[in-house]
């Protein structure tokens, strides 16, 4: 109980407890605030601080770059919107199956299998994929980016959702099946509320994985179709400029919004 | 008994010859018993004893892997459990979290087509028969476990179901809300005239609630009777040893006569009692006598009397326990009620007394 615990024994007490926490936040954090800070500078320089303006900003909208931007941005959030809703929709019936399956054969394989690729190295993952589209000759664009969003996007969707399904207790739906509901019934009027903050989760987790990915977006991509990760990453490699500390500090606002609102519903409990 | 006739002869739940394995094991070995209807029926036995497995296969949440069950005369092992007119109380009452009080109430009549106006106004007159009329806007969990015991009772009433299926729900209240509880449910029963088949490992409630119980252990009938028959007759050791306190001597039985057995206790002593069917002159059986059918005194009185010597008096609250060692026989307890005090000494240890019982006290157990 954290009541009983005496000061001595609090780790805050430990000697360079304050040291290494500090040095923590500033590794983490001290990159994003320098790349936030300088998106507001009036210089063309990366380094110099010239004075604040939203000039970078207004660069991204209506400057020359800006089209090609919108288009990656377009792009991104349609992919990511899409590919969310469906590894979130796969995901949820993987859920049901694996935690209210009853102890069938291969379970734990068919666990190990969803999850495993949050354990494979992204460039495997990419290569494979790749490998896949040019050997069932599908064209490369918009749509195998899609597809390969929402393969690597499941487990990440997957394991909130099973974790909120582990803590309902299934004798709510034998209430409900008790009650004259039937297996559908059970399952939408019962479970599938009882579900909805781990379902939210999953879904703004695959949101967000699926907006920043790089590696396997650039190998599936076809030609002249790009999302924001990759037109910055094309961008970039013409010199740093400020309107990309631009971009980045708004995704990082899309993040930090989305991260947000994922903490308030796992909070939010449809039950109290 | 006055409540054989308040209940009907019809019979609400008939389990037939009912099996129930799980791969290797046996959870419940050949079943047979008819449940009346109108009944307050009570399934008694210690943890793992198959009663909430009887249950559940009569809600329809397990297969019957042999045998039938029947309601009202319909075969209903193969129905699912949505289709057969039974509902449950479920012991850790599985009220739906994100609903409210009363659409909780309503849940089943909404399923069963009811409008949700109507499914309401009957939720809401279910709620006034359990007192928690101020709650229906609220969630389960903010209400306390005593109240989320009666939503479950009136979720489970509101449909009407022929038969109500209680699995252990009161055993999470505290002692006193249990036994207030007790008496609710009783009365509910009586009021309703729904047959209730209720599931506990506490044989005090069993016999405080019941018409009649169904004693299990180890997924057999050990005897099925009204608590008055499950208390003074009880059948086999299992019985007689699970049902309240009793003292419990090995005897042989020296002789029969005139419906008779003649007991011999060990050191010498012999005790006479009513035969029972079974037991016949020179078994080795086992012989119950409840504590607080045996008085003290110091003359031998009439009926039968064994001599012996006090050991221990044990204070207990409304009673006196009194453990009495036989001259070279076996070790007794005697129950003395307090509010005999007044007109009863307390015989001191060391003291040299008599125990005494009528005929029927005693009982032969087969074993």
């Amino acid at each position: 109980m954290a009541t009983a615990k005496t000061a001595k024994f609090d780790i805050k007490s430990y000697r360079g407890f304050k040291a290494m926490t500090l040095i923590c936040l500033f590794v983490l954090y001290a990159p994003l605030v320098v790349v936030t800070i300088y998106s507001f500078n009036a210089s063309n320089s990366i380094t110099t601080w010239e004075g604040f303006s939203l000039h970078w900003y207004a660069d991204v909208f209506i400057g020359p770059d800006s089209d090609k931007f919108k288009a990656a941005a377009f792009n991104s959030f349609v992919i990511a919107i899409t590919a969310a809703t469906l590894a979130t929709s796969i995901a949820t019936l993987a859920a049901t199956a694996m935690v209210r399956g009853g102890k069938f054969r291969l379970r734990t394989v068919s666990f190990g299998l969803i999850s495993l690729p949050l354990m494979v190295p992204e460039i495997v993952t990419a290569v494979a994929t790749l490998i896949f589209f040019n050997a069932i000759g599908f064209d490369r664009g918009i749509l195998t980016i899609l597809l390969a969003h929402t393969a690597f996007c499941i487990p990440f969707a997957y394991l909130p959702i099973s974790a909120r399904m582990q803590g309902i207790e299934d004798s709510y739906e034998q209430a409900a099946m008790d009650l004259y509901a039937n297996r559908r019934q059970a399952f939408t009027r019962i479970l599938l509320p009882l579900m909805m903050p781990g379902i939210i989760s999953g879904f703004i987790l695959a949101f967000i994985v699926s907006l920043d990915d790089f590696i396997i977006t650039n190998f599936v991509k076809g030609a002249g179709v790009e999302t924001l990760p990759t037109a910055i990453f094309g961008s970039v490699k013409q010199g740093i400029k400020p309107n990309i500390m631009a971009i980045s500090t708004m995704l990082l606002g899309v993040s930090v919004l989305m991260v947000t609102i994922s903490y308030f519903v796992s909070k939010s409990d449809n039950t109290k | 008994m006055s409540t054989d006739q308040e209940i009907t002869r019809e019979i609400a739940i008939d389990v037939r010859n009912a099996v129930k394995r799980y791969g290797d094991f046996t959870a419940l070995k050949q079943i047979s018993l008819s449940i009346m209807d109108n009944e307050f029926f009570t399934l008694l036995g210690p943890s793992g004893c198959g009663k909430t497995t009887l249950l559940r296969m009569i809600a329809g949440f397990e297969d019957v892997t042999e045998g039938g069950i029947y309601l009202y005369g319909d075969e209903i092992e193969n129905l699912p459990p949505h289709q057969r007119p039974v509902n449950t109380v479920f012991q850790n009452y599985a009220l739906f979290p994100h609903m409210t009080i009363l659409d909780n109430v309503g849940f089943g009549l909404e399923m069963r087509g009811s409008s949700k106006a109507d499914a309401r106004k009957r939720a809401g007159e279910m709620l006034e028969l359990v007192q928690l009329s101020q709650f229906a806007a609220r969630k389960p969990s903010q209400l306390s476990g005593g109240q989320q015991q009666r939503v479950a009772l009136a979720r489970a009433l509101a449909p009407q179901p022929k038969v109500l299926l209680l699995d252990e729900p009161l055993s999470a209240l505290d002692l006193k809300l249990r036994k207030a509880m007790q008496l609710e449910l009783k009365h509910l029963q009586r009021e309703t005239g729904i047959t209730f088949i209720f599931v506990t490992h506490d044989q005090e409630e069993a016999l405080t609630m019941s018409d009649r119980i169904a004693v299990m252990s180890a997924g057999e009938l050990q005897q099925l009777g009204a608590p008055t028959d499950i208390y003074e007759r009880p059948h086999n050791m299992f019985v007689a040893d699970f049902i309240g306190e009793t003292n419990l001597l090995e005897v042989s039985v020296d002789k029969i006569e005139a419906g008779r057995a003649i007991c011999h206790l060990g050191g010498g002593h012999e005790l006479t009692c009513n035969e029972v069917a079974g037991i016949g002159t020179g078994a080795q059986v086992h012989m119950s006598i409840r504590p607080e059918r045996l008085f003290m005194s110091e003359q031998p009185a009439k009926g039968e009397s064994l001599h012996g010597r006090v050991k221990e008096n044990i204070f207990v609250g409304t009673d006196i326990s009194t453990i009495v060692a036989l001259d070279e026989g076996p070790d007794f307890i005697v129950r003395t009620s307090n509010s005999d005090r007044g007109n009863k000494r307390i015989f001191e240890p060391g003291t040299e007394m008599y125990i005494n019982m009528e005929l029927g006290a005693a009982r032969l157990l087969v074993d």
